[in-house]
């Protein structure tokens, strides 16, 4: 089985500009809602309660909804958590409030609607730690970028290959930002970490493209740069599709399998893997050509050792 | 021809059996389990284990196996109804000398257990229990620095006979000055004396000279160093404490840790009764033992609201009745060694006993003042949080309590008896003092409370997805590269393996996004082979023979492979740096992962492809799909 027998000849760098396009409305739309809407932020980053509890039938949640709101707890959030008999239940922070009471508050509150209600965990996170965090996730996800747009300038020797690795990492990160904001999938600590790994894993498609550029701009000097980017790509089309198809299969695996609090870690997973793939087709190499990429970029003396002949 | 150094074919074999074996004991399910263990700290000996087993066969109580492990009595049970009943006989019949914990048990065979292999830790996320997140007032500490050595000065000053008007002090926010002290000195004072008094004793402190309109005056500000040092001092006393009181609870395998610059998280494996347990290891409790002020009448002081001048004034006491004890100390709570409760002629009391410093301290004191009166203040520091135009405002609560006030009957020195409290008071005032006093108030600013079923559901969906999503990997590479899908598919499970064995060995806990990385570390691993085997087909295509197709592949597939795994490598790294608990376990498993799949990947899915295809054979034909 193979997915592309005979090496394919896709041309994309001359449908670029159509690429670009997309891009940059995807990139328009993530931003504005980032930056107008927010993230549904979890208590992990606002501070406040988190409750999570299983009924013995299916739990009516108009009805937990209705008994809190008669508790005073007002426009609490409370929606099915996994399964039909599972809830959680958001609480604003409770200053002041000990959470063994709250705990028992909420427990009665529960039990009063049905008698085998359990409440499975609770969480309460100060208001203080809560804008830490915020301010740590933001900090490790330009730390990662930074770290990474560093190996990206030592990496490649030419600010032409750099400038589209880099525009294609961030790519991806918005993008997940952007559907996260406009879906209002609770946005946790888990999916910073997914973030991270995405941010990771975005570049190495465009690093294997880029390395099969090199290669093909050393075999042929002379063939227009346009056309080597086309090859190169094409050469590892079937790589790349391959690599992420597996990787979506585990991911979709543990999106499906893996439980509700798993559930936006997987899905960030999957957007940053699928944008991954095409920012580093449609997206990288079409920004270095634009950049005025020749083979005289990276081969500048003929006495350079390619790396690809490490051993 | 295709080959691959024995040497290396002896790591790839070795390691594998290595990883294997570290790994056995983590894939053995689960009992549930009661610890137990002896309040005096002794190991647990085949009689002490004798008791239990003989309590649990008494009251009808079936278990599955009992053990002594690393000085604790482990006793497994088929289910948790047991488990609880077990605990509950224990509590009842042993309380006095045994403690016990809720916990859990690998089934996996005795002799593995015997060799020191142990199963890889599970967070709270994975197996239940209490997680704290508590903030130490650091800046709480540094203040109190500088009002000892306010103190320290004052003495010194008065000792040398210097006259000096006031000092000042400028704790951390809020100040021009922060973290210093001034000395006011009247006009024309003699300077210099009164530097060689606050030297002679503080040679690691700087001061300089200043002139102020109203007089000179001696600054000394602490440095950022002596800063520091005094809040990591704060924060390991504090972590020591809070290690303490949790060892005091027999809880099975806590975690007490720094985290960050000011905090420090417990988790609390198994435990669920929150409210019993903040309250106890969260308290701030101190204790300090003051003469009483017999010149001075305590019910006119009260009735004036102020003491008189070197005196303390106390409303809070056993009898009622306002106390006034002396400004001087005789010794603080940080001279404790040992708290028992005990019961004596004048009802419950707790034994007390000092190090060498304090029992001087107390000699001295108790060869002067026989027939006197001692006091002894009980001292906690809460923190209140309440709502002041909608912003939380935090407030220290001080309590201050005179819980006995008994006349020294003899001179005696580190043993003595506190006595006069209410019943059920000792045991819980003994344990307080005995597991140390907190030296900075510390505020409980995030909590989670996990169930243990939630804990099993998410064992479980992680393995599920795990396993599903190995499979579905392993039937799609078999599909499409033959052979070397079965050699990457072999390749995969030893990355499994290797992974589990080097949690296991470095003790990381695995949290359920430490699960995730595992089951993403499967897919990226894949990606090595793919990178290899896609080079290996191009050889082919390009006409070149099998053996040097699998040896360009390889050697043309590694700078890829190096620069991924690199990327990734730096974003992991990024993530354990700044992340904490179960993000922090992701990160963890990603960064081993990466380690891992680099070694069998390069190193094991080669000598796999050698055995099959290497040495002087003449192969025409690959079976790579």
């Amino acid at each position: 089985m193979e997915f592309f027998h005979k090496p394919t000849s896709f041309p994309f760098m001359s449908t670029r500009k159509v690429w670009y396009g997309l891009s940059v409305i995807l990139m328009l739309i993530s931003l504005g809602s980032f930056l107008g809407r927010g993230l549904n932020l979890a208590i992990d980053f606002t501070g406040g309660v988190r409750i999570e509890a299983a009924f013995p039938q299916a739990a009516n949640v108009d009805a937990v909804r209705a008994a809190l709101k008669s508790a005073g707890f007002d426009d609490a959030p409370v929606e099915n958590f996994g399964s039909s008999r599972e809830i959680s239940i958001r609480l604003p922070p409770q200053p002041g409030a000990d959470s063994a009471a709250i705990r028992t508050k909420i427990e009665g509150i529960l039990q009063s609607l049905d008698p085998g209600a359990e409440l499975r965990s609770i969480e309460v996170v100060g208001s203080q730690v809560g804008s830490e965090l915020r301010g740590k996730a933001a900090e490790s996800l330009l730390g990662a970028l930074a770290l990474i747009f560093i190996y990206i300038m030592f990496r490649f020797h030419t600010w032409k290959l750099s400038a589209g690795a880099i525009l294609a990492v961030l790519h991806d990160p918005i993008l997940v930002l952007g559907v996260f904001s406009v879906s209002r999938t609770p946005f946790d600590l888990t999916v910073v970490g997914a973030m991270l790994a995405v941010i990771g894993y975005s570049l190495n498609d465009t690093v294997v493209v880029f390395d099969r550029i090199r290669e093909r701009f050393e075999s042929s000097r002379r063939l227009e740069p346009r056309l080597v980017l086309d090859q190169s790509i094409n050469q590892t089309l079937s790589r790349t599709i391959m690599t992420k198809v597996v990787t979506l299969i585990v991911v979709v695996a543990l999106y499906v399998l893996g439980g509700p609090a798993l559930k936006g870690f997987s899905e960030a997973l999957i957007i940053g893997i699928l944008a991954g793939t095409y920012s580093s087709i449609y997206i990288s190499s079409a920004i270095a050509l634009d950049c005025g990429l020749k083979a005289d970029d990276l081969l500048p003396t003929s006495d350079k050792k390619p790396v690809d002949d490490l051993p | 021809m295709l080959e691959f150094a024995r040497w290396k074919y002896f790591l790839v074999v070795f390691v594998t059996i290595a990883a294997l074996l570290f790994a056995l004991p983590s894939f053995y399910q689960e009992d549930p389990a009661l610890q137990v263990v002896r309040k005096d700290k002794v190991a647990m000996d085949t009689a002490a284990l004798g008791t239990v087993e003989q309590l649990l066969t008494s009251r009808a109580v079936p278990y599955k196996s009992a053990y002594i492990d690393d000085g604790r009595a482990i006793v497994r049970f088929t289910d948790v109804a047991d488990q609880l009943k077990a605990r509950d006989a224990v509590n009842d019949a042993l309380a006095n000398q045994y403690l016990s914990a809720l916990t859990n048990a690998s089934r996996a065979p005795a002799i593995l257990r015997k060799v020191g292999l142990r199963p890889m830790a599970l967070g709270l996320d994975l197996r239940g229990g209490l997680y704290l997140l508590y903030q130490v007032d650091v800046e709480g500490a540094v203040s109190q620095l500088l009002d000892s050595y306010e103190q320290g000065f004052r003495r010194s000053l008065a000792a040398a006979k210097v006259n000096f008007n006031d000092i000042v002090t400028f704790k951390s926010s809020g100040s021009s000055m922060p973290n210093a002290l001034r000395i006011l000195l009247p006009p024309g004072a003699d300077v210099p004396a009164a530097l060689a008094a606050v030297k002679k004793d503080n040679t690691d402190l700087t001061f300089s000279v200043v002139s102020e309109t109203d007089g000179p005056a001696i600054e000394m500000a602490l440095t950022q160093a002596q800063i520091t040092a005094r809040r990591d001092y704060a924060i390991e006393k504090n972590r020591t404490t809070l290690t303490n009181r949790v060892n005091e609870m027999g809880v099975s395998e806590p975690i007490v840790q720094r985290q960050g610059a000011d905090k420090i998280n417990v988790q609390l494996p198994g435990v669920s009764n929150a409210a019993a347990v903040k309250d106890l290891i969260g308290k701030v409790a101190t204790l300090e033992f003051r003469m009483e002020d017999t010149q001075n009448n305590a019910a006119e002081a009260a009735a004036r609201g102020r003491p008189p001048l070197g005196s303390k004034l106390y409303l809070k006491t056993v009898s009622g009745l306002p106390v006034l004890l002396k400004r001087e100390l005789v010794i603080t709570g940080d001279q404790l060694t040992n708290a028992t409760p005990t019961t004596t002629n004048s009802g419950p009391a707790v034994s007390i006993k000092l190090n060498g410093p304090g029992g001087d301290a107390m000699l001295r004191n108790t060869e002067q003042n026989v027939g006197k009166r001692m006091g002894v203040v009980y001292i906690e520091k809460t923190r209140q949080t309440t709502m002041v135009d909608g912003k939380p405002v935090t407030k220290d609560l001080t309590e201050e309590r005179v819980i006995n006030l008994a006349t020294i009957q003899g001179v005696f020195s580190n043993t003595f008896e506190i006595t006069g409290l209410q019943a059920g008071e000792s045991s819980d005032l003994s344990k307080l003092l005995r597991a140390g006093s907190l030296s900075a108030p510390i505020t409980l600013i995030e909590e989670q409370a996990i169930g243990p079923s939630l804990g099993q559901d998410n064992i479980v969906k992680g393995r599920n997805a795990l396993l599903i999503g190995l499979l579905a990997i392993f039937i799609f590479m078999v599909l499409y590269y033959h052979a070397f899908g079965l050699v990457a598919n072999a390749v995969l499970l030893a990355n499994v393996i290797l992974l589990t064995a080097l949690l296991a060995i470095l003790h990381a806990s695995l949290s359920l996004p430490g699960i995730a990385g595992i089951i993403l570390t499967v897919g990226i691993a894949v990606d090595a082979n793919v990178l290899i085997y896609e080079r290996i087909r191009e050889e082919l295509r390009n006409g070149v023979t099998p053996q040097a197709a699998i040896r360009a592949g390889f050697e043309k597939a590694f700078s890829a492979i190096l620069d991924s795994n690199v990327t990734a490598f730096l974003a992991g790294f990024v993530l354990y740096v700044v992340g904490t608990g179960p993000v922090q376990s992701f990160a963890i498993v990603l960064l081993l992962g990466i380690l891992t799949s680099m070694f069998t990947s390069l190193l094991g899915s080669r000598a796999l492809i050698t055995l099959m295809y290497g040495g002087s054979r003449k192969i025409t034909k690959l079976s790579i799909g």
